[in-house]
């Protein structure tokens, strides 16, 4: 497609879905590109991720021998910035990097791997071990309902994350139902209802003049006299310091007893994120963590400090507005993530569910013969929209941080006006586009409710496009995405 | 710090001022004050005992300390490494002869790093237009009711207007703030254009003789390109019927914020005219420095301080106070 004037030299595997199946590749590379793109990435900053830096300050050690105390000092430094810029607690950051001192000190570098490539490793393995230790599956009990209560500061993500949490367990066959406890904030309840309409779970409450501990007990009663087999208890925002909230918690706790209780925790979360777990810990022991505002381009190091200072580990990630944005947390993605590496084992995954294996072969025989036709590319459209939104896809990739595509628009409705087009083609238009003259043009248009630039303007970076895919074909994409991260 | 809450806003008539800001002579004292006397009981004698100290040599301990504190406060990296430099130069230079000077110096230096600009609000205008914008749950809709009472109880009548027309219930809560206060909130249905409702917002205002529009928004991400669009839209309305509106648009930053802050910030500024921030939640036990990380690199005044979730919750910003609070006396304590 077509090469926008960005000023960056780098090949375009560095831009996108590099580790992707070919096929999607393509088609995600195509939708970025046909975009207005001022502001793509340059150079310096697709290489300011920690390996980048570690591989500055390694220069010139050879992939043999010891590291020396000296050398495991300066990437110690490196280290220590990149988690402190991307929010993790200063005093976690310390333990970490003596931790990481010592494992690297004396580590025989091996063969296949930079010094950098290492200390990449080593640190990326220590963060994943400290994050995802323990079990992320929320406990069920024998006896329904399962109650889960959900905890944290203001503004945090309660009441979202219980529409989501309900939503995931409906999809898994459960039953939920939502308990109104927020007494405070206005309008907290109406919210919670709003959910609950949307998503067809019943939602119990008392109005706002009601102790919410009272609610908390008849809301899991009627739980269980309807038949609901989870009930999720939404609580009002509350700093850790208010004695009067926090206690609150306390007695709807030993009132219902929560079979889980998730301290709900913005990824944007500071130092501070330290304190708030600590004293959430210590008066309503909370069982596990839901990360929200994960969709942003927040490094997101307090999971870390969360899960240093208490232990618990965090189950959930929750990643947009609406409510199926919520999944499992990742541990070895996020430490990618902390890294500034991008989260590319989810995009990774995300692409192997949703691209059919025989197909991307068959494509990639194509793409060397240059047989690439619509028929194909509408094929990887489709594919690449059973990934996930455009914008969420490119969020996932290093050096790629939306910030940085703030001017590149990325709109899906464009997949939807591209698969128009090609649906308004002819079978051997498809497969042969260039007998669209004048007039198959104007059909076209008509017939995909577009105008004749639209179709001008595809037909155009498809040709490009099938020139770029001949240089892909013979070969010039390095194969090992670690190369191709500058690692 | 002192402050009269009429000094706060632009384009406010002090003798106008009734109510209860104009009675309650300890708000007036300053929240970082009370805070910070709330936190260091023995503050005096800490003073005493350190004060005597002449701190010739500079160890190690302190600097590090210093940079902790700072790193601790979420100011960041780079803003960090600017101050301890301006107070090494400080230092260097023989303008430090004790401990307690040590504290003021750096104190200032801090102070010095806020963007120096007007911190009032300023509501001159008839209608004056307030724009909120800012990230997911960082206090948007809250803040525009605690803007609406100071106002009211000013003497003018604000008008709110609910341009937050995507989340789950963000109009009902406005409408609520809106009771609270005593003034009419404009409303469309939900799921509507957040423009319209701006633009009728502002039609009404002139109508029926509001003094001041204060519009929300939905909480969106500055990563999320096709919202910061609708956020320009909104601007865009908003100057088709008064070119030199909005006359202050505001951005919510939760003091919890970490290094995000900065880019949320910066991206904010790209897409609509930030003419300050308003730092919420600093009751809890973050420090908000990432604000003056903010306020340093961006040149943006941090304007109001939110210290709660009742109407009363809100403090003028002070530089001094802030930077009280962020090196109390314990840091020379080791
Ligand atoms: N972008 C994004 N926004 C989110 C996410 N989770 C929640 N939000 C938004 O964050 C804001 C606050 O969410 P709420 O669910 O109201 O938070 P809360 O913790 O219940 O807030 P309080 O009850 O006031 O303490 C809303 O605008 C949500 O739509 C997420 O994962 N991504
Ligand atoms: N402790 C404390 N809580 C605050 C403060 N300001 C707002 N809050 C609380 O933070 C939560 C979110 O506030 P909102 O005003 O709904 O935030 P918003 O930015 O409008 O949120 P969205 O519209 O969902 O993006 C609510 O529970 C508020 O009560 C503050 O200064 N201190
Ligand atoms: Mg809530
Ligand atoms: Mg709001």
């Amino acid at each position: 497609m077509t090469v926008p004037h960005t000023g960056c030299k780098l090949p375009l595997s560095r831009r996108a879905g590099w580790m992707t199946p070919p096929c999607a590749r393509v088609a995600i590379k195509m939708c970025v590109l046909r975009h207005r793109a001022t502001s793509l990435p340059t150079k310096e900053d697709m290489f300011d991720s920690l390996s980048d830096k570690l591989q500055g300050a390694l220069e010139g050690l050879k992939g043999q021998g010891k590291l020396t105390e000296a050398d495991v000092e300066r990437a110690a430094r490196e280290i220590r910035l990149a988690l402190l810029e991307a929010d993790v607690n200063f005093k976690v950051v310390k333990e970490f990097v003596s931790k990481v001192k010592e494992r690297a000190l004396g580590a025989e570098v091996l063969e296949s791997l930079t010094p950098a490539h290492q200390f990449v490793k080593i640190v990326s393995d220590e963060l994943t071990a400290l994050m995802g230790a323990t079990s992320t599956k929320l406990s069920f009990s024998p006896r329904p309902p399962t109650v889960i209560m959900m905890v944290g500061l203001q503004g945090s993500g309660k009441t979202t994350t219980c529409g989501k949490l309900a939503s995931f367990l409906q999809k898994q066959g459960k039953s939920p139902a939502l308990i109104a406890g927020d007494v405070y904030r206005p309008a907290a309840i109406e919210q919670l209802k709003t959910l609950g309409r949307q998503l067809d779970v019943p939602v119990y409450d008392e109005g706002d003049q009601v102790d919410p501990v009272d609610i908390a007990r008849n809301g899991v009663a009627w739980a269980r006299e309807t038949g609901r087999d989870v009930a999720i208890i939404d609580t009002a925002g509350r700093l850790h310091i208010d004695e009067r909230l926090m206690d609150e918690l306390v007695r709807i706790r030993s009132q219902v007893k929560p079979h889980n209780i998730l301290l709900v925790v913005d990824a944007m979360t500071g130092q501070d994120a330290v304190n708030v777990a600590q004293q959430f810990q210590e008066k309503v022991q909370f069982d596990g963590v839901v990360l929200t505002k994960l969709d942003g381009d927040a490094r997101g190091g307090a999971a870390l400090s969360v899960k240093a200072v208490t232990g618990r580990p965090i189950k959930f990630a929750s990643t947009g507005e609406k409510l199926d944005s919520f999944d499992y947390f990742h541990p070895d993605r996020m430490a990618s993530r902390i890294l500034g590496m991008g989260d590319m084992l989810s995009l990774v995954e995300r692409a192997q569910g949703a691209v059919d294996e025989k197909k991307a072969l068959e494509l990639e025989k194509k793409l060397r013969k240059s047989q690439f036709t619509f028929e194909d590319f509408l094929d990887q459209l489709e594919q690449v929209r059973k990934m996930g939104s455009l914008q969420s896809i490119l969020g996932m990739i290093p050096g790629l941080s939306a910030g940085k595509l703030k001017n590149l628009q990325v709109d899906d409705r464009a997949f939807d006006r591209i698969q128009a087009i090609i649906h308004s083609m002819t079978s051997e238009e498809r497969r042969h586009p260039e007998v669209i003259n004048g007039s198959r043009r104007r059909r076209i248009a008509a017939g995909s409710g577009s105008d004749i630039q639209a179709v001008n303007q595809l037909l155009n970076q498809f040709k490009q496009m099938q020139k770029m895919m001949k240089q892909l074909g013979s070969g010039k994409m390095p194969k090992n995405p670690f190369q191709m991260m500058g690692m | 710090m002192s402050y009269n809450w009429a000094e706060v806003f632009r384009g406010v008539d002090a003798a106008a001022a009734v109510g209860p800001l104009a009675t309650r002579e300890e708000r007036k004292r300053g929240w970082f004050r009370q805070l910070r006397e709330g936190l260091t009981k023995s503050r005096k004698a800490l003073q005493d005992q350190f004060s005597s100290i002449l701190l010739d040599k500079f160890d190690e301990d302190l600097w590090e300390r210093v940079e902790e504190a700072l790193i601790y406060a979420d100011v960041g990296v780079d803003t960090t490494i600017s101050i301890v430099q301006r107070l090494e130069q400080a230092a260097n230079a023989g303008g430090i002869a004790d401990a307690t000077q040590f504290l003021s110096v750096l104190r200032a230096i801090s102070a010095e790093h806020f963007c120096a600009a007007d911190t009032r609000i300023d509501v001159t205008a008839q209608p004056a237009v307030i724009l909120m914008a800012g990230v997911n749950g960082t206090g948007k809709t809250t803040t525009i009711g605690k803007i609406a009472w100071h106002l009211k109880e000013l003497g003018k009548e604000p008008l709110l207007v609910a341009g937050d027309t995507f989340r789950a219930a963000a109009v009902e809560q406005l409408t609520e703030w809106g009771r609270r206060v005593g003034c009419e909130v404009v409303r469309h249905d939900h799921g509507s254009d957040p423009g319209a409702v701006a633009y009728d917002g502002i039609a009404a205002a002139r109508a029926r003789g509001a003094d001041v529009v204060i519009i929300d928004t939905a909480g969106r991400l500055h990563t999320q390109v096709n919202l910061m669009r609708e956020l320009e839209k909104i601007e865009r309305v908003v100057k088709k019927q008064i070119p030199e509106a909005p006359h202050e648009t505001l951005l919510t930053i939760d003091a919890t914020t970490g290094q995000n802050g900065l880019i949320q910030a910066r991206l904010f500024k790209e897409a609509v005219n930030v003419s300050g921030v308003v730092l919420t939640k600093m009751d809890g036990t973050a420090k908000g420095g990432i604000a003056l990380a903010i306020s340093h690199e961006l040149d943006v005044p941090i304007k109001l301080i939110g210290t709660g979730e009742t109407l009363d919750a809100l403090q003028p910003f002070d530089a001094a106070g802030f930077t009280e609070l962020l090196f109390d006396e314990s840091l020379l304590q080791g």
